[in-house]
Order: structure tokens, then C-alpha cells, then sequence
């Protein structure tokens, strides 16, 4: 498979709460303090669809918006891969409820917050962008198998794209039958060709490999506790400007081997 | 691109369980449709309710049980797919061979069940309750893959309504790329109350049975289906995927763009990947959901890339609209309409409205089919457009 490159990226973790305010974290120059994710508003959502903004969907706009910011590429010109494991269960739970009771009444808006695709239809909407736009899942491999989806989107179909990762919490009682221990999002930019911003050139294969781990407890128990927060091995390189291989898990039977290179 | 050909598909919906039902009542002008009981529903509606598949599964697939699961293995097992798939892992080997399935809400009736069964005391769900292999979106994909003994790259996409058209693309493209060497595309989404009283909540649902285009259509019947694909560029077949078009409306989360300028520009896009003139295309299968919106939308869509004289319809007169399933069901129609040579009518459209200038099909035409254009539409403005045709 050929190279795409790493333009941008955005974070927004507990203790990680943007991608320019972590760097000295993941590079281990002081400890990951397990701080609340601070709120954030979506900046560049118009206020109807702010008012109507979920917190699953503010999540994946806070490490989209964050990845923008260090890119001079239009946010309508990418086309966007949007990975979650499971979107917004908060939403699930509510229906859910709501299905129990009599009379049954499940709020719209609720409703078409609920379609997986949710936070890239509002994305669509803030960045003016009428690009191609895909939402995929693949549990707790959701990172890594938007990042190959992102990534063959890129090679083949010839465009840039973002790529945003985000899950959060469910509340009881899903919670306890899905656990998420910590909102999490990662967004990265893709494009085909080096530019002056480029941090990486990216190749991913599918590999039999054992995943990578972290060394730092505080970093590995975030990248356990969010499937979005399995791409933290990947920035953590990144951050080091260490260049050279991570293996993410993806499937039950396949990982994703990305290699690194300058690019 | 270059043609991509389709060795094998098949489909079940509430038309009938594979493809020869499908062509018989595609011909047949028989619906699917039924004032049906499912489950606790009291909606005054119309339901696609596919027969004879609510089944537990068994043995090693028993920790997989819910409906939309049942669905799944109940379509696999049509028109010897699991044989296709078989031999093409034997050929290929089972990590080259990828999994992109499509769904809007995966198994997420079983959790319908769940807290319909929890215990509201101690505010938890029944024991029986496995989230990560039914309600995840990921379960369908992972099932898929298991059952089909498949260890390539797999994934599920969704995207409400587009979801099981856009498997197509993302199977290309990893196809293309080296990624995997073929690949089992598909789209299982199962009846659930979410969708339906969600929908209703949106006013989206017809006391009527679906009739699409119609001038006193009243919007959806919601069905339930689950189809499949193999997609091998080594494998025997005259069908093939010439080409298909994304793109997102960027206008609101669920009513289209009423000028349906994202469609217009994935229609274009389909028809440019493959190099195809708008009039080399025979026949459109709408995305036609019955609703005054959708219809109107798609129908300025059509007419301003094909023009008004191109024939469509939208064939969830059949099976309702199936959601998830849709792009998956409406590309099987497609690929039925070039095999046997006939384009299906817009069933149960009585008059049309005259607000719909596209070339809507009042009955079935016989004659050759080269080439046919499938669009699916979604929420959150997901527009996705295949092109289906013949190979040399």
C-alpha cells in the first residue's frame, strides 16, 4: 500500500486536552495527570445545530477542531472518516427507556442524533463540506480500522481527509455491559502529497503482530480505557518525532502495522 | 476505475428469501409489504417483515443470538453464497479476503429486550445481555467474518441509509490498494422499535402502505433485510461494479437538500469513476422512500443529470425501506434488472405527482439492461451512488 502523510492531528483526553498541550506529556517530560476532559463548545457549529449538539458529538469536534488549527487545508475540501465504537450509548439508553414506558415517546431530535453517523453529518454541516464522508465501527479496533479506511481513502480516491476517533462513557446501565472508562478523540489529517506541516509519512498493513503497549501506567490505562485512545502509541511517536513502527489492534484476527517514516 | 467484477449476491427481504423470490415478485408485482404484528408494536403502519428466519442460532454462534444476527445467518445461507465464499477463501486464503457490512442499528433490539427485562431495583440489565456481540455496531461485521471464517480486514460502516451502498466503495478502494485480494460486501439492518417509533417521532411513517412518487404518498414502510456480495476481480462473472460516487449534503442531519445538489454530485461522481455517459445508463433505481421530501429532492437530482425521460423507480414498494439494508437490497435489484433484462415499475404508485418530473416506471419494461445507477441517501446528509453494469 503507498504513503499518505500526516498533516494534523487533535487530541482531547483526560490529562491530554489538545494536541499542542500534550506534546511534553506523551514525551514524558511531566506525568499524565488524570484531569477532567474540560467542556468544550464546538466553535464552528452554527447555533442550531450547536443547541442540538450531543455530548459524543462535541467530544469528536473538540479533536477535529484541534487538528484543524495546525493545518492551513480547508475543512471543506476533506473528505472525513468518522470511527467510533459505539457513538453515543446515551442516546441507546434513553430510547431504550423511553421504549419501556407507556406511552412510548422517543424525542426527535434524540432520533437523529442516534444514526452512528451522527457527529459527521454536524461536522458536514459546520465545514460546508459535500466531500465523501464515511462512519465506520469496529469496536475497540475502531481506531485503527478508520485509519486504514482514511487511509485507503486517501491513496485511491486521491484526496485529503480527516479522520476522527471518538467514544465516551455509557451511563448505567449500559455501562456496566460496555465499558468506557474515559471520553476520548483523536483526529489526524491525511493528505496525499508532503506539504511544509507534514509531521509523518504513514503506511499501514495489516500484520499477525503483538500490539504496542505503553511503558507509562498513567498512558496505558488511558489508551485501555477508550478504543479512540488505542491511536496513543501512534502520537506518542509522533510527539517524540520518533519515527518507526506501532502495531494497533484492529480485529479479533487482524492488528494494523503502521510505520512511521520523516516525511 | 477498472470494473470490479461481482462473482455472486444474494438477498432476503420481505419479498422472499433469495434471488429467484426476488425476480419472481419483482415480475410478479407482488409486495412484501403486511399490516404485520412485530413484537410490542401499536404504530397504525405497514411493515417489510422478513419470514421464517427468527431462530436462535446455535453452537458456537449462540453468544451471536439476536435478531439482527439471525437475519444475517438466515441470508448467508441463500443462492450457495456461503459455497462462493468458501471457495474463495480456498483461493484467496482467509486474511486476504475483507468484510464491509453495512447497518443503521446493528443488533440493537436486543437491548430493546434487555431493558425491557432489567431490574429496575438495581438499575442492571439481564445476564444474557452481550452488548459487544449484538447492539455494537461492530457486531454484524464480526459475525459476518466469523461465520464466513474470514480474517481479513473487517469493518462495519454506518451511515443510516447509505450504509450498505458505501461498503461497496470502501471494499474497492481496499481491493485497489492491496489491502485484501476480495472481499464479501453486505447489509443486515432487522425491525426494531427504536427505528420505528423514532421515525414516527419524525412524522416519517405512513399509515399507508409505501408509495413512492405517489401524489398522496404519506412517507415510509419500514422493512427489514440482509444481503451480500463477493467481490473478486479473479472470479467468473459478467456483473460487475463500474463505479460509485460519495458525498454529503453538509444542509441538515435529516431532511435532504431540496435541490439535491449532493446527489446530483454523486450520481456524477459514479458515472465519472466508471467514464460512463449519462445516457449509456439504462435504468435508476431511486433511493424512493415514499416521503414528500425525499422524493421530490431525488427527483430534480435525476432529472438534472439523467433528464426527465431516463427510467426509475424506486423499488420499496417491495421491501420498505430497509434502512441500513437498502444500498445492499436496491444493488441485488439492480444487478437482477441487467441479468434478466427488465426494469421493475414504481409499485404501488397509483398517480404520480406531478411535482416529479423524473421518468418514474408506472409498469415493468422488458428489454435489455446494460448499465444501472442505484442511489441511497441518508441521515446526516450521506449520499452514495453505484453503478452496476456488464462486462464485455
Amino acid at each position: 500500500m503507498n504513503t499518505v502523510f500526516i498533516e494534523a492531528v487533535g487530541l482531547a483526553a483526560p490529562g491530554l486536552p489538545s494536541w499542542r498541550e500534550s506534546g511534553a506529556t506523551l514525551r514524558g517530560e511531566h506525568p499524565c495527570l488524570n484531569a477532567p476532559l474540560p467542556a468544550h463548545t464546538p466553535a464552528m457549529l452554527p447555533l442550531n445545530e450547536r443547541r442540538r449538539a450531543t455530548p459524543a458529538i462535541k467530544l469528536a469536534f473538540q479533536a477535529a477542531e484541534d487538528a484543524m488549527q495546525s493545518t492551513a487545508l480547508g475543512a471543506s475540501s476533506l473528505a472525513t472518516v468518522f470511527a467510533s465504537s459505539d457513538a453515543d450509548l446515551g442516546i441507546i439508553h434513553r430510547i431504550c427507556l423511553a421504549l419501556t414506558a407507556t406511552p412510548r415517546f422517543i424525542s426527535p431530535t434524540d432520533f437523529h442524533n442516534s444514526v452512528h453517523n451522527a457527529a459527521a453529518g454536524y461536522w458536514s454541516i459546520a465545514a460546508g463540506a459535500r466531500t465523501p464522508s464515511t462512519t465506520i465501527s469496529a469496536h475497540d479496533g475502531s481506531f485503527a480500522a478508520g485509519l486504514l479506511e482514511a487511509s485507503l481513502l486517501v491513496q485511491v480516491d486521491d484526496v485529503d481527509a480527516l479522520l476522527v476517533a471518538f467514544d465516551l462513557p455509557a451511563p448505567e446501565p449500559l455501562h456496566a455491559k460496555r465499558f468506557i472508562a474515559h471520553p476520548a478523540a483523536v483526529a489526524l489529517v491525511l493528505t496525499r502529497q508532503p506539504t511544509t506541516q507534514s509531521l509523518a509519512a504513514l503506511n499501514c498493513a495489516t500484520t499477525s503482530d503483538v500490539e504496542t503497549t505503553l511503558a507509562e501506567t498513567a498512558l496505558e490505562s488511558l489508551r485501555l480505557g477508550n478504543p479512540a485512545a488505542r491511536a496513543l502509541p501512534l502520537l506518542h511517536r509522533l510527539a517524540r518525532r520518533s519515527f518507526g513502527r506501532v502495531v494497533l489492534p484492529m480485529t479479533d484476527q487482524s492488528r494494523l502495522g503502521v510505520e512511521l517514516r520523516a516525511p | 476505475m477498472n470494473p470490479l467484477p461481482v462473482s455472486t449476491y444474494t438477498v432476503s427481504s420481505a419479498v422472499g428469501a433469495g434471488r429467484a423470490a426476488h425476480v419472481q415478485a419483482l415480475r410478479n408485482g407482488t409486495t412484501g409489504l403486511g399490516r404485520v404484528t412485530f413484537d410490542t408494536n401499536n404504530l397504525d403502519c405497514w411493515l417489510g417483515e422478513v419470514r421464517d428466519f427468527d431462530v436462535p442460532l446455535t453452537g458456537a454462534l449462540a453468544e451471536w443470538d439476536c435478531r439482527n444476527n439471525r437475519l444475517a445467518e438466515f441470508a448467508l445461507n441463500q443462492d450457495q453464497f456461503l459455497d462462493a465464499v468458501a471457495a474463495c477463501r480456498g483461493r484467496c486464503g482467509a486474511t486476504r479476503v475483507g468484510v464491509f457490512i453495512g447497518t443503521s442499528t446493528s443488533g440493537v433490539q436486543h437491548t430493546e429486550l434487555a431493558y425491557r427485562a432489567r431490574d429496575v431495583s438495581s438499575n442492571t440489565l439481564p445476564g444474557w445481555f452481550d452488548q459487544r456481540r449484538t447492539q455494537n455496531i461492530f457486531s454484524i461485521a464480526a459475525f459476518v467474518a466469523l461465520r464466513l471464517g474470514l480474517a481479513g480486514p473487517a469493518l462495519a460502516i454506518s451511515t443510516a441509509c447509505s450504509s450498505s451502498a458505501k461498503v461497496f466503495a470502501a471494499a474497492r478502494r481496499a481491493i485497489a490498494a492491496g489491502a485484501c485480494d476480495a472481499a464479501v460486501v453486505g447489509g443486515v439492518d432487522s425491525l426494531c422499535l427504536t427505528t420505528l417509533y423514532g421515525f414516527n417521532s419524525l412524522q416519517l411513517i405512513s399509515a399507508d402502505i409505501c408509495r413512492p412518487a405517489d401524489s398522496a404518498r404519506l412517507g415510509i414502510s419500514i422493512g427489514e433485510a440482509g444481503g451480500f456480495a463477493l467481490l473478486d476481480p479473479a472470479g467468473a462473472s459478467s456483473l460487475a461494479l463500474l463505479g460509485y460516487g460519495e458525498t454529503s449534503d453538509a444542509y441538515h442531519m435529516s431532511s435532504p437538500e431540496p435541490a439535491g445538489r449532493g446527489a446530483i454530485e454523486s450520481m456524477r461522481a459514479a458515472l465519472a469513476r466508471a467514464r460512463v455517459e449519462p445516457h449509456e445508463v439504462d435504468y435508476i433505481n431511486l433511493h424512493g422512500t415514499g416521503t414528500v421530501a425525499n422524493d421530490n429532492a431525488e427527483s430534480r437530482a435525476v432529472c438534472e443529470v439523467f433528464g426527465a425521460a431516463a427510467p426509475c423507480s424506486s423499488t420499496k414498494g417491495w421491501t420498505g425501506h430497509t434502512l441500513g439494508a437498502a444500498g445492499i437490497v436496491e444493488a441485488a435489484v439492480s444487478l437482477m434488472a441487467i441479468e434478466h433484462g427488465f426494469m421493475p415499475r414504481s409499485l404501488n404508485t397509483r398517480e404520480k405527482d406531478p411535482a416529479i418530473e423524473a421518468g418514474i416506471l408506472l409498469e415493468n419494461r422488458i428489454g435489455s439492461v446494460r448499465r444501472v445507477l442505484s442511489n441511497s441517501f441518508g441521515f446526516g446528509g450521506s449520499n452514495c451512488s453505484l453503478l452496476f453494469g456488464r462486462l464485455p
